[in-house]
């Protein structure tokens, strides 16, 4: 029988991983001291905004006239849309932005600390015209501000 | 190893304005080659940004985030000769340190 060298790589990689789990539970390996183990991959691999919103802890959400999202109307190139967040909410902690119909729609999380100011600047991909959403996290209480982005040539596909 | 980052972090009244641009394919694993196999993801999953020696930012970021990214971040109290130190990780545990210096 012949052998399938990639179906071989994937089965080992699986056992790894397995092995690697199993000595996290075991608490011998504390999640930190392993490399990007605090990606939220639940957040990020999430397939739709409610999902991505679950996966940062934003079960519920308020908009905010203070939480400022800067895009543009219309993007001609989807692979490369800038986005502008600033929060002016006092004690905001955090700022997510989600592309709502991207793949996964969370694109970006950033907590703030020791003086930064809640304000960020990116440049996003965008498959398709879609909302575009910006959550901030102020004193334990998430805000939210969305506009829409249409997308001439999409930026996903290549 | 990747391309070094461009770091560039300036004062601007009273706050001091972070700029950097990391050299990164930011593949999907959507993307499909010429000969229509899938490229594989291969992407920034985390980068932190520290002035002066503590953390201001700490950043997860996904697939949606163009390639060779971009980050603009503000910050209050610091001052000129601080050093900023920019770390990034992907997803297949390639990493990048630079510094640069408030100017």
């Amino acid at each position: 029988m012949e052998m399938n060298p990639a179906r071989r790589t994937v089965l080992r990689g699986a056992g790894s991983l397995g092995a690697l789990s199993a000595l996290v539970l075991a608490g011998v390996l504390k999640p930190t001291a392993v490399y990007a183990a605090d990606w939220n991959k639940a957040a990020f691999e999430a397939k739709d905004t409610a999902g991505a919103l679950k996966g940062i802890g934003a079960a519920s959400t308020s908009e905010s006239k203070d939480l400022m999202l800067k895009v543009p109307d219309i993007a001609e190139n989807g692979a490369v849309v800038p986005v502008d967040v600033t929060c002016n909410i006092p004690k905001t902690s955090s700022i997510s932005i989600l592309v709502e119909k991207n793949p996964s729609p969370l694109c970006a999380h950033f907590e703030f600390a020791n003086g930064a100011v809640a304000d960020v600047s990116a440049r996003l991909k965008m498959g398709q015209t879609s909302l575009v959403k910006a959550v901030a996290k102020a004193d334990g209480k998430f805000y939210t501000a969305q506009k829409e982005v249409k997308v001439t040539v999409g930026g996903c596909g290549g | 190893m990747a391309d070094p980052m461009k770091i560039r972090a300036q004062i601007k009244g009273d706050v001091a304005e972070i700029r950097i641009l990391m050299g990164h394919p930011m593949e999907t694993g959507q993307r499909k080659d010429a000969a229509g196999a899938t490229v594989p993801a291969h992407f920034i999953q985390s980068m932190t940004v520290d002035v002066a020696g503590k953390r201001v930012v700490d950043g997860q970021i996904g697939t949606s985030v163009s390639r060779n990214p971009v980050f603009g971040f503000k910050m209050k109290g610091a001052k000129a000769g601080d050093k900023v130190v920019v770390n990034w990780v992907d997803n297949k545990g390639d990493k990048r340190t630079d510094e640069a210096t408030v100017a």
